[in-house]
């Protein structure tokens, strides 16, 4: 049967004479090899050079500062339990008088850990959460020596006052218009699951 | 006399470290190269394109741990490696570099040693190369490194024969001397070997490729069947030396098919050219200019066996016999038999 139509059927005839000093087939080999001498190559000088990520590219996640640099995060756990790989794990904590300037509201996350091992750049939290304070980022997680060591904390996570990141292009209109959906849909979604399986 | 052994130590020496850097470079050659015929860019990370690779690659042998199997025979196993690079380092006495240097009313050969039989102490000392693979196999004591050296040893013998006989070819047509620095000096007259012996050229091209154990022929370490061949036990800088030496051995074979065949130093209107420059015989820009030539014939000629190495896939071992057997050897003789004739009808010989 002919699958394709650049397939050739192998037959054991014997082999010619110019097939058999191999110099002609040596040589036409030697001339493919050479012209590859000037073809354009593929690779890309990777730390100099970088290729050009999309907008919503899923790197590195961050934990925004709002407008005055104080933490969005609630710490409401909607990303935890949103995560396929259960990477997140976070402790809250009540924020005290005079802590108005660190965290938005009274609730706060006291520690906010992601196993970089585990998450597998979904993007998921970053839909889930109801206050805009996670994003997947274009950063590339960096290569690590220790296993420990990929358990990012808030030291690693949340963004720093002077250097802010832009993720304005993750929040297109239909982004933000699916967030501002009553009730938010995916929780909904995920209540109908939740649901189903009782039933 | 002291004039004689300073001329000789500075000889020595150049030839000895040029012969250690062509070494080096050429490992980082063949990876660039390879890279550069696979749509790679090869070494690119130590310096500039990667120009510090080799001793990058050096101080890795260096600093690794040196492991010597329990089961081996120490002596032999440490004896292997440094006779491969010896013998190695000695076939490349025999080249003349460029045209004698006059200095005072003395003239003085760009050559280690002109020695009058030097065509049968180049094929002594490459097939002395060979007891270096064998006893570096043997010592081992693993099965994959004595069959690595089977295949080299017997690969050895069945291609020094048709390479011999080639090289008689060569001889008669250079005029019946079997010194390097004559054979070279003969084409200046008149037209490179190559000319007189095409046939015989290509013979001694498959074989050179054979005795220096590289790609078609490189079975005796082919990885797929035999891990690493004769050097598989080895580690650090034995087996350092033993991938070193190979180097040296195809920079030396190169040397010697660009002397034996394409004229050496001698190229097309040379003597028009130092003419025309102005140039007396014995000044040493005559034999700058005569040994760039030889070393761009040369480094030409590293570049042809490392592009065959990239193109043409590895013989099977019966392949490997029969073309040696059945095809190089009647070849070599049917081309010896055409060259007598030739050269009777020239004139060069007398019955």
């Amino acid at each position: 049967m002919q699958l394709t139509k650049r397939s050739i059927v192998v037959s054991n005839k014997e082999q010619s004479f110019a097939e058999k000093i191999y110099f002609p087939a040596i040589i036409k080999g030697m001339a493919i090899t050479f012209s590859h001498l000037f073809k354009k190559r593929p690779t890309i000088m990777y730390p100099e050079v970088k290729r050009q990520y999309s907008d919503v590219y899923r790197g590195q996640h961050i934990l925004k500062l709002d407008e005055n640099g104080a933490e969005r995060c609630t710490s409401c756990g909607m990303c935890a339990v949103a995560c396929p790989a259960e990477a997140i794990i976070m402790e809250s904590a009540e924020r005290k008088k005079g802590e108005e300037h660190l965290y938005r509201e009274e609730k706060y996350a006291k520690t906010y850990e992601i196993n970089m091992l585990r998450c597998i750049f979904c993007g998921l939290c970053e839909e889930a959460c109801p206050k805009e304070a996670i994003f997947l980022t274009d950063k590339i997680v960096d290569a690590e020596y220790e296993r420990d060591t990929f358990i990012y904390g808030k030291d690693k996570l949340v963004e720093k006052i002077d250097k802010r990141i832009d993720v304005t292009k993750r929040q297109t209109p239909e982004v933000l218009e699916f967030k501002k959906l009553p009730g938010l849909k995916h929780n909904e979604l995920y209540q109908k699951k939740l649901n189903k399986e009782k039933h | 006399m002291l004039e004689f052994i300073i001329y000789k130590s500075i000889i020595c020496t150049i030839i000895f470290v040029v012969s250690l850097g062509i070494a080096a470079y050429s490992t980082w050659w063949e990876r660039k190269f390879a890279g550069l015929l696979q749509d790679r860019w090869g070494p690119s990370r130590a310096g500039i394109w990667g120009l510090l690779q080799p001793l990058a690659d050096g101080g890795k042998m260096l600093f690794k741990e040196e492991i010597i199997p329990n089961v081996s025979n120490k002596f032999l196993f440490v004896l292997a490696p440094a006779l491969f690079i010896v013998t190695a380092i000695m076939a490349g006495v025999l080249i003349p570099w460029g045209p004698s240097v006059k200095i005072g009313e003395t003239f003085y050969a760009l050559q280690v040693s002109d020695i009058n039989v030097g065509v049968i102490f180049l094929l002594g000392v490459t097939s002395i190369g060979v007891y270096g693979i064998m006893i570096g196999g043997w010592a081992s004591n693993n099965k994959y490194s004595l069959l690595g050296a089977i295949r080299a040893s017997a690969q050895m013998i069945s291609y020094e024969l048709a390479m011999g006989i080639a090289l008689i070819a060569l001889i008669i047509t250079a005029g019946g001397t079997l010194s390097f620095s004559e054979i070279v000096a003969a084409q200046d007259k008149g037209v490179a070997n190559i000319v007189w012996q095409p046939l015989g050229f290509i013979i001694f091209f498959i074989c050179a490729l054979a005795e220096t154990n590289r790609a078609p022929f490189d079975l005796a370490e082919c990885e797929t069947e035999l891990v690493g061949g004769y050097h598989t036990e080895y580690s650090a800088f034995k087996l350092g030396l033993f991938l070193f030496a190979e180097y040296i051995n195809m920079f030396v074979s190169s040397a010697v098919m660009a002397g034996f065949y394409f004229g050496g130093y001698n190229f097309p209107f040379a003597h028009e050219l130092y003419q025309a420059m102005g140039l007396q015989e014995g000044s040493w820009i005559i034999s700058l200019i005569g040994f760039g030539a030889y070393f761009t014939k040369t480094l030409i000629f590293i570049s042809v066996f490392m592009w065959i190495r990239w193109t043409i896939p590895r013989f099977r071992y019966d392949q490997l016999m029969n073309l040696g057997w059945k095809s190089l050897l009647p070849l070599s003789l049917l081309n010896l038999l055409i060259t007598v004739v030739v050269e009777y009808f020239r004139g060069n010989i007398n019955l």
